[in-house]
């Protein structure tokens, strides 16, 4: 299916990354500035807000990370341009200097002393040049091996830890001995087999590094919980479709790690890998926050394995769902790009679902929209750490 | 007709793979690793996506699913019966 040679029509941005969508992004610093970004995103067409909920009297290692991923955002290889909005203008140069290090257009505006009339109107001016600058650049010849791929699966049961997760770990296998750059995460959720993974880290260092990052998260459940957590992880969901414990829940997670990649290096939340390979990020299990942090590391397409049926999509990446339940392929279609629910009935084999899901991979990178696209799921949430000062 | 997989031999435990799987029904059941079949009768209904016991399992044993510890047995349960949050548990956390 791919080979060294492989290559797909996308985007090589100023620092060599390569993305596959061509995005303009209005980017708020803080929660109380999404009303001036998205009011740009309304006057100039092809532009996209991204509003969130954050960004006031963060400190230490929550503000670094709120930085990190509205950073990381801006500097994702499938955006083109990027316009940010903040009501302090420290905080946003802070971001704007961050972003244009990768060498985009990126142009910046708070609104203290302006008001969101003059603010609105300065921003839409700036974005209607980004946007008529983005829409010229053109796709090119860029190889397979470029392309920087994430996973996280949702709404899971046990189809997903013999169906749909193999089907992206034999697509991950065959990626990594291509070169490709690669990510997995979810913490919680390797409880049970978490000495699988450490089995697999390359080096007796970064096995060090993941126990201590997979015991920190540990101590964090055991600090808080009020149960057994059974009304949490497994979720309902899982629950219901057949996911008996976090144990069960975490071995059918890790089938996404295939069987021949080795874990090459850990990374923090939405921080960027420094090399190709299979990167572990110490990151939430829920959904909208794993794929947005992805995103935020600079990864350019999602692999979303689901069960039950996750809808969750995300604003600039494309995020690709397979699913293997025929119940919730017949019942939720519209949501899943591949389908894989013939490997339960021996009808596929596990090649066959890896290649299925390398080909959308491809088409997905050449431009075609994810179903997740389509049906405009843009779902955008931060990472929070802990309380604001 | 495959009714259920097992990841590997040795399992406790088969995934249901249709919809609609009442009680006293003859499933042909696929080992997905040894690539085999195997034969059970199901003693409950049970919904597609849980899992059906594949031998006799009494309080307080292992239940394995892909070779691997998954949880610890709180209720009798016979072959062919429906396995869950009902008598299966975490043994973290």
């Amino acid at each position: 299916m791919i080979d060294k040679k492989t290559s797909f029509m996308g985007y090589r941005r100023e620092n060599g990354a390569v993305g596959v969508r061509n995005h303009v992004i209005i980017l708020p610093v803080d929660d109380i500035s999404n009303a001036a970004c998205e009011a740009v995103a309304n006057n100039i067409k092809g532009t996209m807000a991204l509003p969130h909920p954050y960004g006031r009297l963060q400190f230490g290692a929550d503000l670094d990370l709120h930085f990190r991923t509205l950073i990381g955002t801006g500097s994702n290889p499938n955006v083109a341009a990027v316009i940010v909005i903040g009501i302090e203008e420290g905080w946003t140069k802070k971001i704007v200097d961050g972003i244009a290090a990768t060498g985009k257009p990126v142009l910046g505006y708070s609104i203290e002393m302006h008001g969101d009339h003059d603010t609105i109107m300065r921003a839409s001016r700036g974005a209607r040049e980004l946007v008529q600058h983005a829409s010229e650049i053109q796709r090119q010849p860029c190889k397979l091996s470029d392309l920087w791929v994430s996973t996280k699966c949702g709404e899971s049961d046990t189809t997903s830890g013999c169906g749909a997760n193999p089907t992206v770990g034999n697509a991950f296998d065959k990626l990594y001995e291509m070169g490709n750059t690669l990510c997995f995460g979810e913490t919680t959720e390797l409880t049970g087999g978490e000495q699988i993974v450490a089995a697999r880290c390359r080096t007796p260092e970064i096995r060090d590094e993941f126990m201590a990052m997979f015991n920190r998260y540990q101590d964090v459940v055991n600090k808080h919980k009020t149960s057994d957590l059974s009304d949490s992880q497994p979720t309902k969901g899982n629950i219901a479709g057949g996911l008996t414990t976090i144990e069960e829940k975490a071995l059918g997670n890790i089938q996404k790690i295939g069987k021949k990649c080795m874990v090459d290096g850990v990374i923090d939340k939405a921080e960027k890998p420094t090399g190709s390979g299979l990167w572990f990020m110490d990151s939430s299990s829920a959904a909208a926050e794993m794929v947005t942090l992805c995103a935020a590391s600079g990864f350019a397409v999602h692999f979303f394995p689901t069960g039950q049926g996750n809808v969750v999509g995300n604003p600039i990446i494309p995020v690709i769902k397979i699913c293997a339940n025929p119940r919730t392929v017949r019942t939720m279609g519209e949501h899943v790009d591949v389908d894989t629910s013939g490997l339960l009935q021996r009808e596929m084999n596990m090649d066959d679902a890896g290649d299925a899901l390398l080909e959308m991979l491809l088409r997905t990178a050449n431009g075609r929209l994810t179903a997740a696209e389509a049906l405009g799921h843009r779902e955008f949430v931060l990472t929070r750490l802990y309380e604001s000062a | 007709m495959i009714h259920f997989v097992v990841h590997e031999e040795g399992d406790s435990v088969g995934t249901i793979v249709v919809e609609g799987m009442s009680s006293n029904t003859q499933m042909v059941g696929w080992i997905m690793e040894e690539d085999k079949t195997l034969n059970l009768t199901t003693i409950s209904d049970i919904p597609i996506g849980h899992k059906v016991a594949l031998k006799d399992l009494e309080t307080g044993d292992t239940i394995i699913k892909y070779g691997v510890d998954i949880g610890r047995v709180v209720a009798p349960i016979k072959a062919g019966e429906h396995l869950h949050v009902h008598n299966v548990k975490t043994k973290r956390w």
